[in-house]
């Protein structure tokens, strides 16, 4: 955890003392709606169907145990007892007053939180991989980048009003848990030939209504050098954007526009001007930074204790979940554990305030007092010793985030959809419900394997469908919700677009139509461990297509 | 449902002026004698264009109680004024699904 | 619509020639950009001061070669969204190291004060009128900011590794 000193809590609190005078003079009339939409936004709050909506940022998904009980309090006091984690690894309150904001913006920055970073066109929340610094695979701690940057980029004065909200993530191991190639900046933290660890930078990736992979432009970047190349492209950015529609105005398109080539170009021309400047990363200043993050004083414990041995054989519901849920951590006799967000019937990613009071319990007891959040919009616990694993699988049960569906096909990324979204032109929460149905036997989910199904109610892909396995789009076609259904799609190393199947269908035979496609695919596998994805990639859409649309 | 703000004016059937009470973002709809309600069944009706437009810029111009304002289908029947789609429906009764509080613990 | 210079709120002394109006030699003027290019030696000679309006999709490069005599420039806001004006305006101060007025002109509100202040202006058209005495308010509003800014060369990570910012007791 990055521990935060005299200057963090001073900005945020004077960001309420701001918010509060900001709101009074809305309330008052004082401020048009047209002007304060963008200051209430820069602090996560947005005007929804049927209330306000508050985002709140949770830097890099890490979360305190005091600050989940912050978030479960809030809930409980100005909302409606629950909240709903994104896949941005923020979470969102759906039913908050204006008029309470200000005092819920205190209560947040009584353990460090706020909204800002949130929404706007600015530098969004740097997100990266939930399993930073206990990854087996990682090559440096993330997080260390992600914090020097979120610092960098809050209240930017010059990146305040970009042409359009830009979004960084960040990742250190080979296998891409945060989809940094769909992301305005992705940033792959690696090892050169010689050793030395940099970022290979990726920009122009993004989904909605124009969807791109990103594309390299700099294979090597020296840690010194990452926040004056990043300051540099937002500057190239912030003047060349477009600004005339807001459909075109993410930088993706400008780097389509522009051509790779020719914006790595302008990047770097504008980057010779201030590389050495005050933006230099010197190693005392990333020494500062890590110096600022807790890190656990694991025990000295074994891999596979007799206790968990003993579960293992003994109870074959804590087998499954074990085997699904626990990932192997760096350091020895501790596990990752990964809290499904995901039961049969439930709308994906909400947790209710006694939910996160219970985890915030569980996360001082078993896991150093941290709790992250995943893109794919569970909970994680990044430490837990493996001997304590018994005790936390029936903990976790008894407040129904064990389920043993983690990346399976009932682990859905959905966005709120036309549920609460004002954007939306269809739901997508009841879709991804009716799935948990179809697919709720685990043993079936088991043996299908990893699949992702992602959910957008509309163009604007926050269910970022593009990238799921199976990618389900609502269209609305003369009032009526209809879902148009991509398959192969992917968000980690291997980034790729889905393929449309075909014509979009109708909200009542969605579920049909998706139990069709995984039949199709468990039939047309080489072996039970192709994926889905693989499976599609082989094959290409075709015999999917000629199986879903024979039948209809 | 193609976000109202990005409606064009065509009037069928019956509409009235939703918009989102500025101080809780409450649905509320525009009443026939001025000022908002949050029971569409006082919501002013209307059944063509021009008047449409005349309702919504009465109710845009008050930028201070309610925000967002649009034009916003409505069906009558026995029971009064009931919305006219399925956003309006969600947005008069709520989310489609029991809210997680069930869910859980 | 009220001028505040150096945080106080001033008489304007610049006034405005549009395209092709005859300038005045003995008053401060602000001049189109187009006519400074076209032709810079018609300002070198006046008694008066020579301000420049740069429109926020040109490249303030371009205005090198005038700043030494050049008293004012005037970015634009066309609404205060758009935010290309804040780049032109730290590139004037940071790399062309210009020295003069920078003034903020367009849709200039209460709530940027603070940005526009910390990329480099000084002096804010200012839209509504009951914003303008509440600019010292606005931008004191902050103790500290992380990034190097005009306002603050230095950024948090130099400044704070002097003590004082340091704390031994996390909130969390």
């Amino acid at each position: 955890m990055y521990i935060y000193d005299d200057l963090d809590r001073r900005l945020v609190a004077e960001r309420v003392d701001e918010f509060r005078d900001q709101v009074a003079r809305r309330l008052s009339g004082e401020l048009t709606e047209e002007e304060f939409k963008p200051l209430r936004l820069m602090n996560g709050v947005y005007l929804q169907l049927h209330a306000y909506m508050l985002r709140i940022a949770i830097p890099y998904g890490t979360l305190s145990s005091a600050q989940l009980r912050t978030l479960a309090q809030i809930a409980r006091r100005y909302d409606r007892n629950y909240g709903h984690f994104t896949t941005r690894q923020n979470l969102q309150f759906n039913w908050i007053k204006l008029s309470d904001l200000p005092d819920v913006m205190a209560d947040l920055a009584s353990t460090g939180l706020h909204g800002m970073q949130t929404s706007g066109n600015c530098v969004r929340n740097i997100t990266t991989d939930q399993w930073a610094g206990v990854a087996t695979d990682e090559v440096e701690d993330p997080r260390i980048f992600a914090e020097i940057l979120r610092q960098h980029s809050t209240m930017h004065p010059e990146f305040t009003y970009l042409p359009r909200k830009f979004k960084i993530a960040i990742t250190a191991a080979p296998h891409d848990r945060a989809a940094v190639r769909v992301h305005d900046i992705g940033l792959r933290l690696h090892r050169n030939g010689a050793g030395e660890t940099g970022f290979e930078v990726i920009v122009g990736g993004g989904l909605g209504r124009a969807p791109f992979v990103g594309k390299t432009i700099k294979p090597f970047l020296a840690k010194r050098d990452l926040l004056s190349y990043v300051e540099a492209i937002l500057r190239v950015y912030n003047q060349y954007g477009r600004r005339d529609n807001i459909y075109k105005a993410r930088i993706k398109i400008l780097v389509h526009d522009m051509g790779a080539e020719k914006f790595a170009a302008e990047v770097d021309a504008e980057w010779l001007n201030i590389k050495d400047g005050a933006l230099a990363i010197d190693p005392a200043f990333i020494d500062d930074i890590a110096g600022r993050f807790r890190y656990p004083r694991y025990e000295m414990v074994i891999d596979n204790p007799a206790a968990l041995k003993r579960a293992q054989v003994t109870n074959p519901r804590f087998e499954n979940w074990f085997k699904n849920a626990v990932s192997p951590h760096k350091a020895p006799g501790y596990s990752i554990v990964t809290l499904s967000l995901k039961p049969e019937g439930g709308p994906p990613g909400d947790a209710t305030s006694e939910q996160m009071d219970r985890i915030a319990d569980l996360a001082d007891r078993y896991s150093f007092g941290e709790i992250r959040v995943g893109h794919e919009q569970n909970l994680v616990l990044p430490h837990v010793a493996q001997g304590d694993l018994p005790a936390i699988w029936a903990a976790l049960d008894e407040i129904g985030v064990a389920t043993p569906n983690v990346s399976l096909v009932s682990d859905i990324i959905a966005c709120p959809g036309l549920d609460y979204c004002s954007l939306a032109n269809t739901r997508s929460i009841p879709v991804a419900q009716e799935l948990t149905r179809r697919f709720k036997s685990l043993d079936a989910q088991r043996a299908i394997g990893r699949l992702h199904i992602n959910i957008s109610g509309c163009i604007n892909a926050c269910g970022h469908h593009h990238v799921g396995h199976i990618g389900i789009l609502g269209v609305e076609k003369n009032g009526q919700e209809f879902f148009q259904i991509t398959l192969g799609g992917r968000a980690d190393e291997k980034a790729e677009l889905g393929t449309l199947l075909g014509p979009a269908v109708p909200y009542a035979e969605v579920a049909d139509v998706i139990e069709d496609v995984v039949a199709t695919y468990v039939e047309l596998r080489e072996r039970p461990d192709e994926l889905f994805v693989e499976t599609v990639k082989r094959l290409g859409v075709e015999p999917f297509k000629e199986r879903v649309y024979a039948a209809r | 449902m193609t976000a109202p703000s990005q409606q064009k004016l065509k009037v069928h059937g019956s509409v009235v002026v939703t918009a989102n009470r500025l101080g809780d973002g409450a649905v509320v709809h525009w009443m026939a004698g001025g000022g908002w309600s949050a029971e569409l069944g006082k919501a002013a009706v209307v059944t063509n264009a021009q008047a449409a437009k005349e309702l919504l810029a009465a109710a845009t111009a008050d930028d201070v109680n309610a925000v967002g304002a649009y034009i916003a289908p409505v069906e009558l029947n026995s029971d009064g004024v009931q919305p006219g789609n399925l956003r309006e429906r969600i947005r008069v009764g709520g989310p489609t699904f029991d809210l997680p509080i069930t869910f859980g613990i | 619509m009220p001028l505040v210079r150096n945080g106080k709120i001033v008489d304007d002394l610049f006034i405005r020639i549009l395209d092709d109006a005859v300038v005045p030699d003995d008053v401060a003027a602000i001049v189109p950009a187009a006519r400074l290019l076209a032709d810079a030696g018609e300002f070198v000679q006046r008694g008066g001061a020579t301000g420049v309006l740069w429109p926020n999709d040109r490249n303030v490069s371009e205005l090198a070669p005038h700043l030494g005599r050049l008293a004012l420039v005037a970015l634009v806001f066309p609404n205060f969204r758009d935010g290309r004006a804040y780049s032109q305006a730290r590139i004037l101060r940071e790399r062309h190291h210009f020295r003069g007025e920078l003034r903020a002109t367009g849709q200039v509100l209460r709530d940027q004060f603070l940005l526009l202040y910390r990329a480099g202006f000084d002096a804010f058209e200012v839209s509504k009128p009951a914003d303008a005495p509440a600019f010292i308010k606005a931008i004191e509003r902050y103790s500290a900011f992380y990034q190097p800014a005009v306002d603050a060369p230095a950024p948090a990570f130099r400044r704070r590794s002097v003590k004082n910012f340091r704390s031994d007791q996390p909130v969390n």
